[in-house]
């Protein structure tokens, strides 16, 4: 699924990566814990999370997570933003909360980790 | 005996959570440079970030050291802190002794020392109450996931 068609559904605001949206996710890693996020990312895949600190891009780029969506409405700092526009890694924040981000991509066909 | 080809030592200071990562960060790039595959690089920055975070959230300091042979990946992450009593007991999935803060930033699962040793092919802690704590790990090049 294309990152632009996620931004759409979950009413994204794009933080960084406004010109990598055609790229394409396939499975999603979905907590607010990042050794769990390191444990079980499948390489590539989309991270939700509504933890916003740097170590949350950092997490993301070592897990080589392709793309990043905040939810709840929470905004990563400045500092996380330009970690993830150095990494290469598009940041999304939508307003949706964890339970139906998830819920609304899982019945579009996105997989998690089992 | 293998030939060693780079050694990398990085100083990590304890608290210190806006700069917590770098090391790890670090090393995901020289591995990266030297066009390690990716499995192996994804496993040694595992390793590298789990340990660098310990250090950062329990210890006062450490010394990250990173060795790179024609055989393996060397990590060794020795830290002047309070020390770990039970080390069976550190080791188990789930346990944490991180504060209310840590977990707020996403940190005290109990899931780091378990990831580090999932992921190396050898493994190593040692630890005195009071004085520090050391974790080796290594990767060797000819293994997979
Ligand atoms: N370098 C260290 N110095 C002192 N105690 C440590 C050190 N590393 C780990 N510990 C102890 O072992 C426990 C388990 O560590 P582990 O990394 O597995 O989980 P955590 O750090 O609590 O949580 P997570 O890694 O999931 O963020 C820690 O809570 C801490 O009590
Ligand atoms: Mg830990």
């Amino acid at each position: 699924m294309k990152l632009a068609e996620i931004k759409d559904v979950l009413r994204c605001e794009v933080l960084t990566g406004e010109d990598s949206l055609a790229m394409e996710v396939e499975t999603v890693v979905a907590s607010d814990g990042m050794s769990e996020i390191l444990a079980f990312a499948h390489p590539g895949a989309l991270m939700i999370t509504g933890l916003t600190n740097v170590q949350s891009v950092r997490t993301a780029d070592i897990a080589n997570v392709r793309a990043m969506i905040y939810i709840r409405g929470k905004r990563p700092g400045d500092k996380a933003i330009e970690l993830a526009r150095k990494s290469n890694i598009p940041i999304l924040a939508t307003s949706v909360g964890m339970f139906d981000a998830c819920g609304i991509l899982r019945e579009l066909g996105l997989k998690g980790g089992m | 005996m293998a030939e060693e080809l780079l050694r990398k030592t990085f100083e990590i200071r304890g608290r210190d959570f806006d700069k917590a990562g770098e090391t790890a960060g670090g090393i995901k790039e020289i591995l990266t440079e030297i066009g390690v595959g990716s499995s192996l690089i994804h496993r040694a920055v595992v390793i590298a970030f789990e340990a660098e975070m310990n250090v950062v959230m329990y210890a006062a300091e450490g010394t990250f050291t990173f060795v790179f042979t024609d055989e393996e990946i060397k990590l060794e992450i020795a830290d002047k802190g309070p020390g770990i009593e039970d080390l069976d007991l550190a080791l188990t999935e789930g346990f944490t002794t991180a504060t209310d803060k840590m977990r707020e930033m996403g940190f005290g699962f109990g899931m780091g020392l378990p990831n580090i040793k999932k992921n190396a092919d050898v493994f190593n802690i040692e630890s005195e109450v009071g004085a520090g704590t050391t974790v080796s790990a290594t990767v060797r090049l000819d293994s997979s996931a």
